[in-house]
């Protein structure tokens, strides 16, 4: 059981925990969604004087930033309490794809190229972490809502709009990875 | 007291997302080149799960633990905005390899320059508010 904990979870035992993560949150009366907490931080830092998108009641949402709060707790405890330090075991073909781009072997779960600290200080790198970041930001509250509320929330729900948002993920996702990355990663 | 058991919740999320390596930019790029099933089968079994559940729970009218039916909050018709939006997300999630939780989940893992996709993710968020009306729904 522990031997199990501390390896990688295999993906159906990651599935059923997150759709568990789903109807606890349905039980406590809440909808499982993570990225409408940007708004609810922007409204907190007083952007509802300004544009009407941020003035609502934000203090209904605080449960939510808690879940937030609990989701970093998390993250600490399993890399510190719940791994063994061992390289992630991407498949071949990805490995011989990203060394084409520049980026090694992986040696932890996320590429140095990208996420040690020191890019921050590079304009490439510190590019990439904001862009990044903004259109995420900006798509997410644009479609309504990111992977938790569409991808997961949505399609249990059988919605349409939540559908058509999936869609558009991967058209994005594909045009980047296959189009773009060749031409800023090289 | 009222929202500790949401922190309880969220620390589950942040070390399933951290367990199961969707917080990986290397496994949001195995996706979107399908070179492994990996990140399939997470999002698929807790649709798959999701739907079965959901459409027991409409049928039996289940209640949640203050004692009102459970409800979920069908998103507003639209075309334009689903696809536009999604696409300038999967940009952003192709780009950073995270999506909002795992952006949160990367900080607390130790990767700190997270706390820069995190505030400009911010940024992109006031920036449609800003524009809101000027887009195509």
């Amino acid at each position: 059981m522990i031997e199990f904990l501390m390896n990688p979870w295999p993906w159906w035992f990651s599935g059923i925990v997150i759709s568990l993560v789903m109807f606890i949150l349905l039980f406590f009366g809440k909808a499982f969604g993570v990225s409408s907490n940007l708004r609810t931080i922007c409204s907190i830092a007083g952007a509802g004087k300004k544009v009407k998108f941020f003035q609502f009641d934000w203090k209904s949402q605080i449960w939510n930033l808690v879940f937030l709060a609990g989701a970093i707790i998390g993250g600490y405890i399993a890399k510190n309490f719940l791994s063994y330090d061992v390289p992630l075991e991407l498949s071949e073909k990805t490995i011989s794809d990203l060394a084409e781009l520049g980026f090694n072997k992986p040696k932890g779960i996320q590429p140095e190229e990208l996420f040690d600290l020191k890019n921050i200080f590079s304009l490439k790198g510190f590019l990439t972490l904001s862009i990044g970041g903004l259109l995420v930001g900006f798509g997410a509250r644009y479609a309504g809502g990111c992977t938790s509320g569409h991808a997961i929330s949505g399609i249990s729900n059988l919605q349409m709009p939540s559908l058509i948002a999936v869609i558009g993920f991967f058209i994005g996702g594909l045009i980047m990875t296959h189009i773009i990355f060749p031409l800023i990663f090289n | 007291m009222k929202f500790i058991k949401f922190l309880f919740v969220g620390i589950v999320f942040g070390i399933l997302m951290t367990k199961s390596e969707a917080i990986s930019w290397y496994r949001i790029q195995e996706m979107f080149r399908f070179q492994s099933f990996h990140m399939y089968g997470i999002i698929g079994t807790a649709v798959v799960l999701g739907i079965v559940g959901v459409y027991f729970i409409k049928k039996i009218g289940l209640k949640d633990i203050s004692g009102n039916p459970i409800i979920l909050h069908p998103k507003e018709k639209g075309f334009w905005r689903y696809i536009f939006g999604g696409t300038i997300f999967g940009f952003g999630w192709a780009l950073s390899g995270a999506c909002p939780g795992p952006m949160f989940v990367n900080i607390g893992v130790g990767f700190l320059s997270f706390i820069v996709v995190v505030l400009f993710s911010t940024v992109g968020t006031y920036l449609y508010g800003l524009l809101e009306n000027k887009l195509p729904n």
